[in-house]
């Protein structure tokens, strides 16, 4: 995505202002697109979603300081808490999230205190 | 069929017993078990005849107030179907027992549409909480507020009425990863001790949200310390367990235990292992109230099982 960047502000600095305002204009939408999709990705490479009473991925793996956001697509309530409570989320309805930022490595093994058959754990190194 | 009821075995309910259990819900056919055997005693009127002592009472569960989803947009309204049928009977019942969830979220405003509704039937109800119940911020407070007075714990008691001993469990509080529903020590503890000096033909009615018994392991529809509870029950010579959560009739009988889970007024959730979840059930509009219902419970002369009549809201 950064390289798109400079590759789209390095063409744009060859026309006149003029144009360069009009083709700004033009991709501004298209970019702005670009770019929520880049933090979209981004998000979700660090997202678990609930769906049909099960997380995924079962298993995550992050670095140290990561935020995990979990996202509940059921039409029945969830929540997130984990074994040694090391972090508990309020309840979470249909398209709710939460977030938690894993300030120290560890296994944390988590589930869902309504549905505690649903499990998985986030491992952080 | 008349014989057979809903009985597993152990082996896990197929597709075509519950299927079978959703024909009586339909015909109305009432059940009564003598000897631990359930039989028709043949349809509503006939029944009614029957040696009955005058008392009975009725199930509701799983009212799920503020659910609006695909399943059912409308919770509200399909419990005053249910409120509106509890109107009508011609048998006044002594009162009504709910178990569980009556609300989605736990909030305020849910609590209140529920309250009501349920105030139209100008019954008593004895209520338990259901998991839907205590996802308030402080946890079940609300729930306590407004139910729990009398109570001990999470909300669990007892109380008698026509000689019948009745006790609501809580089993959706402290539920632990990878586990069932959960009674926990203290309250196993207070069950022991109420049921001390009871005598063994004293008839006994236990009900609690979360099936007691180990309907479905896979989706959580069971309760880990549930046979602790049933050992204490074993010396009584008339037990029926009441349930709801799996929103759905399964009706079940060993010795001198039946168990029974009640219909849902809000939605239907599908058989075990029939589908890759238990979330609601989306089933075509027309068929909707032949899933939703409420349970009428009879309680007959002298220590005699007592008797289930299951009626949808189709009528």
């Amino acid at each position: 995505m950064r390289i798109l960047m400079s590759h789209l502000r390095l063409v744009a600095a060859r026309f006149t202002p003029s144009r360069a305002v009009i083709v700004a204009l033009l991709l501004g939408p298209v970019v702005g697109a670009m770019l929520a999709f880049g933090t979209f990705a981004a998000e979700e490479a660090n997202a678990v979603t609930i769906d049909n009473f099960t997380f995924t991925p079962p298993e995550l793996t992050v670095a140290v300081g990561t935020t995990v956001k979990w996202l509940n697509h059921d039409d029945i309530p969830h929540n997130v808490v984990e074994k040694n409570k090391a972090f508990r989320s309020k309840v979470l309805d249909t398209d709710d999230s939460y977030s938690f930022t894993f300030a120290s490595a560890g296994t944390f093994d988590y589930f869902c205190a309504l549905h505690p058959h649903m499990q998985a754990k986030i491992i952080v190194k | 069929m008349a014989k057979k009821g809903l009985d597993d075995h152990g082996k896990g309910l197929g597709r075509r017993e519950v299927l079978e259990c959703m024909v009586w819900a339909g015909t109305g056919v009432l059940w009564t078990v003598t000897g631990g055997i359930p039989h028709s005693v043949g349809l509503i009127g006939e029944a009614a005849a029957a040696e009955s002592t005058g008392f009975t009472f009725l199930q509701m569960s799983d009212s799920h107030i503020g659910f609006d989803k695909k399943a059912n947009p409308d919770t509200i309204g399909t419990l005053r179907e249910a409120v509106a049928q509890v109107k009508a009977m011609p048998m006044k019942p002594s009162f009504i027992i709910h178990t569980g969830d009556i609300t989605h979220l736990s909030k305020p405003e849910e609590f209140d549409n529920a309250d009501k509704v349920f105030n139209e039937t100008g019954l008593k109800i004895h209520w338990v909480p259901g998991e839907h119940d205590i996802i308030d911020e402080e946890r079940g407070k609300a729930y306590l507020e407004r139910y729990g007075k009398g109570s001990k714990g999470a909300g669990w008691y007892s109380f008698d009425d026509h000689g019948v001993h009745f006790i609501g469990l809580v089993n959706v509080v402290d539920l632990k990863g990878g586990g069932l529903g959960t009674l926990g020590a203290e309250q196993l503890a207070w069950l022991e001790a109420d049921l001390k000096g009871k005598s063994d033909s004293t008839p006994i009615v236990l009900f609690a949200h979360i099936p007691l018994q180990v309907v479905y392991k896979e989706w959580g529809w069971g309760t880990e310390d549930g046979t602790r509870a049933l050992e204490l029950l074993k010396r009584f010579g008339s037990v029926t367990v009441l349930n709801g959560h799996i929103h759905q009739l399964v009706q079940k009988v060993e010795g001198n235990m039946t168990f029974h889970t009640a219909m849902s007024t809000a939605f239907p959730q599908p058989a075990p292992g029939s589908a890759p979840s238990p979330g609601p059930m989306v089933v075509p509009a027309d068929q909707l109230r032949s899933k939703l219902g409420l349970s009428t419970v009879t309680v007959m002369q002298g220590n005699k099982p007592l008797a289930f009549v299951d009626k949808t809201l189709a009528g």
